[in-house]
């Protein structure tokens, strides 16, 4: 049984206590005396040269007190990418300008050109509507093969929309082909992973602020990462020292990677605070979050997979098209390469792999990471390519993968893309999956569904993600421009209540509940004592934010450093006040024994004496407990599982209904089994989502044919069923010290293609044999299309 | 959204008056209406509200069916013509959610003529009445097209009556995003034969499907229908249906309609 509060115990989320009754503090409940309103004007058309922006009238208009234009920000620097990536032929990545506001041409929907700022949002949102703004629209250039076989160009100082192309292993591109020519078995499949717009529940706010007498700048924003942003807009963007310059990210609503980024408007409303010595505020409308939140996903693929005459894999080979958008996002070059290339080994020994990117620019919005980034794509088409071969070569996609599965003696297992994985067990999360999914009994029911007139399907999908982002050593040879390590401070306060101040960010995850069930454990007070403070750059040591699925295996690892260097100056403290041997001092339930002895002093008793030195070895020991420790992860950490779904189609009207959804996780060790099945949950809706209901599409024109709720289908409640899931065949992370892998991404990873996969398994049973594939969202219309079209 | 003045009559007469305005218009549950003018995409001087008037709320039984009054927000109606016209009752318990169903009313549905919108296929396959503040418009004639119907510049219209049926049905597949109706089809059979009206499918908004409603007529089950092919030449293709989709929703949910009518 785990201590209540401690780690392993479902404890209630402590800050949904002031979420669930409207206490929470979010950046749009920030609001300064004397504040204005910034209203961003932003490009109409995709792609076009801007000839004449007349701000006059809208100056004129009541309230306004400045319209802003690039003319504005002639001083200031573009928008920073945080990631080179370095070309097949040795050559960097192209890396155009990304101007805070549009600078001679435009180059998406949803370019920022001109800002108004006035003392009411009504008024900045009237004057808009007078500024007078001449563009001359050029041709989109939307589709990416298009676009690298001489389309316009999104940037013509550039010379190109190529802005890298990528191989990996690069080494191995010969004997992967090699290997090929050899195969008993080639299985090919084109496929497309589908463009999505993150939708946290929270648009993005950014709120300016400046203190004139001492060049003290604020910014109040939606961010994943407020370290990132203070380096990478300060650094970078505005020329603003970290000691004068402050980033807050309060209570932040969801941000699935769209909210870790740099964006312009944070830029904006900083600086537009200092020129107007007033404090500014923007705040995201629903349609501007469409057209300038950064997208995910957008990979073209071909991907193929050489089978030997007994079906073991021997070499896959994938080509992809990644979308860009029209600038480079703070993490975008990493997310088809590091995070995709690095995963195509999946749970397989496959011995060759050779993965080809070209990253391309269009005339559309920014596509950066989304949760799971780069490997729901590996992801996809690694699980979706197995299950064609299974049907092709008439074998059980289970046993096809089982074979081929590294096995529990295998590890450290060295995979040919890179990686190193610690730990795993893919044949006991298969087994568990086949279990609880009740497996042997689908056929009866399959059998059922078709008396009723319906297809029934049962898909699986395994998956394997790199998390806990990232050994800084590691990335910064494959062209990271930070390191990825976090921080902790944990400061214990005289009468021996603590506080921990962490680099990490919650925006959803429960930090301020799992941290403190973590430290509660380590010392043996209750959690209650513990109290977690993030989101503020004024007091958490500089910390690289949450995403990736880093936050326990990494910050937790650096708060858990932190506080063991507390308990050993505790124990040197408890040593004296003993008059014992420090190395006979022992810590359990928040007590201090000496062994072999009855002596005993409590954690306060220290703690006092830490704070009050009165009987203290001064001359040795600094007085007051408080440690803060850097974290830098030795290597990733690897969660895997398998997935399974079933589900009915219609074959009538092409509806497909998921009736069970099983999950079968090996996260390691689990500190809140209640937080991780939650994000579980949602990680499958954001899956099933991007499978069954969302697309961000554009048409020809570069305009955004999905750009609102009516037409862009997000997963509600109904859309998804009721999920059994399971993290029981846990494999501990051997490399950090609390043995966790992350669990904040899996659900997304691993579900499209278990969905995919019983969509086609329902119609091949149904007996159409010809469709071999569907992309996604596999809508009703998209199913009908293929089984009778 | 740009300022407006407010004014809320308590009579048709009054309303008509406060229309008869440059730049005046009706505001019923202002579902459609209120997002539109948030858009700043419209920019009335003056709305005028129809929801204090007494004469246009309720649903009672009457000459010539059942009489909702216009300003009826869909979940009274879903609640009050269940005892009379259960498949009515159950269309507009099958509008949005309990929010708009609480706001949006029968006569804004009308008067918009969404081509998604559901209410124009019960007031088609029923042959019901528009009544207006001026006139009465038989359905046949109401609906003109996508957003586009047979009212004047500041035409209220003040109820619709039903004429209730033996039988009748209305099945509604939705759109993944909106869940407005991809295609709806309303089945409604009465002693004089068989209407059939099809809703989210065509580029000329709501239509009845005369073929469907000769072999309905003649034979009122789902094998009736089997035969008959849905030209898709005028279908709308978007990103949630082609055009062939969309025809074979047209055959596939009447052919469920009469199923569930005569369930
Ligand atoms: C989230 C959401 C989901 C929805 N889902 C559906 C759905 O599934 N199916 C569906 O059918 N609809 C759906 N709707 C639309 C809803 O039914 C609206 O209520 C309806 O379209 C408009 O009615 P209203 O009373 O809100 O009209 P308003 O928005 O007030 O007015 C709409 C238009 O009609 C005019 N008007 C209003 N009343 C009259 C009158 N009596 N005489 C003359 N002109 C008038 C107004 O001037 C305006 O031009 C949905 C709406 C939303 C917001």
């Amino acid at each position: 049984m785990p201590k209540d509060g401690g780690i392993g115990a479902s404890t209630k989320r402590r800050e949904d206590v002031r979420f669930l009754t409207g206490k929470g503090r979010y950046t749009d409940d920030i609001n300064i005396r004397g504040q204005l309103h910034a209203h961003f004007i932003r490009s109409q058309v995709a792609h076009g040269t801007i000839r004449k922006i007349d701000t006059r009238d809208a100056e004129a208009m009541p309230g306004v007190v400045k319209v802003f234009t690039s003319a504005d920000f002639a001083g200031v620097g573009g928008i920073p990418t945080g990631w080179q990536v370095t070309s097949r032929d040795g050559s960097v990545m192209l890396e155009p300008k990304h101007p805070v506001l549009a600078e001679g041409k435009v180059r998406h929907v949803g370019d920022p050109i001109a800002v108004v700022v006035a003392e009411t949002l009504d008024q900045a949102r009237d004057a808009a509507e007078a500024v007078e703004i001449d563009i001359d629209e050029l041709p989109a250039v939307m589709d990416m093969k298009a676009a690298v076989q001489g389309g316009p160009l999104v940037h013509d100082e550039i010379g190109s929309n190529l802005c890298y192309d990528w191989g990996f292993v690069e080494e191995n591109r010969a004997a992967v082909d090699e290997a090929f020519k050899k195969a008993a078995h080639v299985t090919t499949l084109d496929l497309v992973n589908n463009r999505l717009i993150a939708n946290p529940m929270e648009p993005r706010v950014a709120v300016g602020d400046y203190e004139d007498h001492s060049g003290q700048h604020t910014l109040y924003t939606t961010s994943q990462n407020p370290h990132v942003i203070r380096l990478l807009m300060g650094a970078f963007v505005l020329s603003i020292p970290e000691h004068k310059l402050r980033v807050v990210a309060p209570d932040v609503g969801g941000g699935f990677g769209s909210k870790i980024y740099h964006y312009a408007e944070e830029a904006f409303v900083t600086k537009a605070a200092q020129i107007l010595k007033r404090p500014v505020k923007w705040t995201s409308s629903r349609s501007e979050a469409f057209i300038s939140d950064a997208q995910g996903r957008d990979h073209q693929t071909r991907i193929q997979l050489a089978l030997d005459a007994d079906n073991n894999f021997m070499a896959l080979r994938c080509e992809t098209y990644a979308n860009m958008g029209a600038y480079l996002s703070t993490f975008a070059p990493c997310i088809p390469t590091w995070l995709h290339g690095t995963l195509l080994a999946g749970n397989y020994k496959t011995p060759l792999v050779y993965t080809n990117v070209k990253a391309v620019f269009t005339n559309t919005v920014p596509v950066d990471a989304y949760r799971g980034a780069g490997r729901p794509e590996a992801t996809f088409q690694l699980e979706r390519v197995i299950d064609k071969a299974a049907r092709e070569l008439g074998v059980s996609p289970v046993e096809l993968r089982r074979k081929n599965f590294i096995k529990p003696d295998q590890y450290p297992y060295q995979t040919p893309v890179a990686v190193v994985y610690d730990t795993g067990n893919y044949d006991a999360t298969l087994d568990k999956l086949l279990e609880l999914s009740d497996y042997a009994g689908f056929e009866a029911r399959a059998a059922e569904s078709k008396a009723r007139g319906k297809l029934r399907g049962f898909g699986l999908a395994h998956y394997i993600e790199a998390c806990g982002i990232a050994p800084s050593n590691l990335v910064g040879q494959l062209g990271a421009r930070a390191g990825l390590y976090e921080s902790a401070t944990v400061r214990v306060n005289a009468t021996g209540s603590i506080t921990v101040f962490t680099g990490s960010h919650s925006h959803g995850q429960g930090h301020e509940t799992t941290f403190a069930q973590v430290i509660s454990d380590m010392i043996g007070i209750d959690a209650s004592q513990v109290e977690i403070v993030h989101g503020d750059t004024s007091n958490t040591p500089m910390g690289m934010g949450t995403y990736g699925s880093r936050s326990l295996a990494v910050g937790g690892s650096a708060m858990v450093k932190a506080t063991n260097k507390i308990i050993n100056k505790a124990k040197k403290i408890a040593a004296h006040l003993m008059e014992a041997s420090e190395a006979d001092i022992e810590l359990k339930d928040g007590k201090f024994t000496v062994a072999g002895t009855d002596k005993e002093k409590t954690w306060v008793d220290i703690t006092l004496a830490a704070y009050v030195p009165h009987n203290y070895p001064l001359e040795s020991i600094e007085p007051g407990l408080e440690e803060t420790a850097f974290y830098d992860p030795s290597n990733f950490t690897y969660p895997a599982g398998a997935y399974g779904c079933e589900l009915e189609v219609d074959p009538e009207t092409g509806k497909v209904e998921i009736l069970a959804f099983t999950a079968a996780d090996d996260f390691g060790n689990v500190v809140n089994p209640m937080i991780v099945e939650g994000q579980v949950h949602g990680g499958l809706a954001q899956g099933i989502g991007q499978a069954m209901l969302e697309h961000c599409v554009f048409d020809e024109n570069g305009q955004l044919l999905s750009g609102s709720f009516m037409d862009y289908a997000m997963p509600r409640a109904d859309d998804v069923p009721f999920y059994s899931v399971d993290h029981s065949c846990a494999t501990p992370c051997t490399h950090n010290p609390l043995g966790v892998k992350g669990c904040g991404e899996a659900g997304a990873i691993g579900s499209p293609p278990a969905v995919v996969n019983a969509v086609l398994d329902a119609l091949h049973r149904g007996g159409f044999t010809n469709v071999t594939h569907i992309d996604m969202p596999v809508s009703p219309s998209r199913v009908w299309q293929a089984m009778h079209g | 959204m740009h300022n407006f003045d407010f004014v809320k009559p308590s009579t048709i007469a009054d309303a008509a008056q406060a229309l008869s305005h440059e730049g005046a218009q009706a505001l019923s549950g202002g579902q459609t209406l209120i997002p539109t003018m948030k858009q700043r995409l419209a920019a009335p001087a003056t709305l005028v509200s129809l929801t204090a008037i007494p004469e246009m709320q309720g649903v009672c039984l009457g000459d010539g069916g059942l009489h909702i009054g216009a300003a009826t927000p869909h979940a009274v109606v879903a609640r009050e013509a269940k005892a009379h016209y259960p498949a009515l009752a159950a269309l507009a318990g099958g509008i949005g959610d309990p929010a708009v169903r609480n706001r949006g009313t029968i006569g804004g549905s009308l008067a918009n003529n969404d081509p998604a919108a559901c209410y124009p296929s019960a007031v088609l396959a029923s042959g019901a009445t528009v009544v207006t503040n001026t006139r009465k418009i038989a359905a046949d004639d109401y609906f003109q097209g996508l957003f586009s119907t047979a009212l004047h510049d500041g035409e209220i219209i003040t109820s619709i009556v039903f004429p209730i049926p033996e039988k009748a049905a209305y099945v509604k597949f939705d759109q993944p995003a909106s869940r407005f109706a991809l295609t709806g089809v309303f089945v409604a059979k009465y002693a004089g034969g068989v209407r059939v009206a099809v809703t989210g499918a065509s580029q000329d908004g709501v239509f009845r499907w005369k073929d469907a409603e000769a072999a309905l007529s003649a034979d009122f089950s789902p094998a009736a229908i089997k035969g008959l092919a849905m030209e898709s030449g005028t279908m709308i293709h978007d990103l949630h249906g082609t055009q062939a989709y969309r025809a074979n929703l047209v055959k596939v949910l009447t052919g469920r309609a009469v199923a569930a009518a005569l369930a």
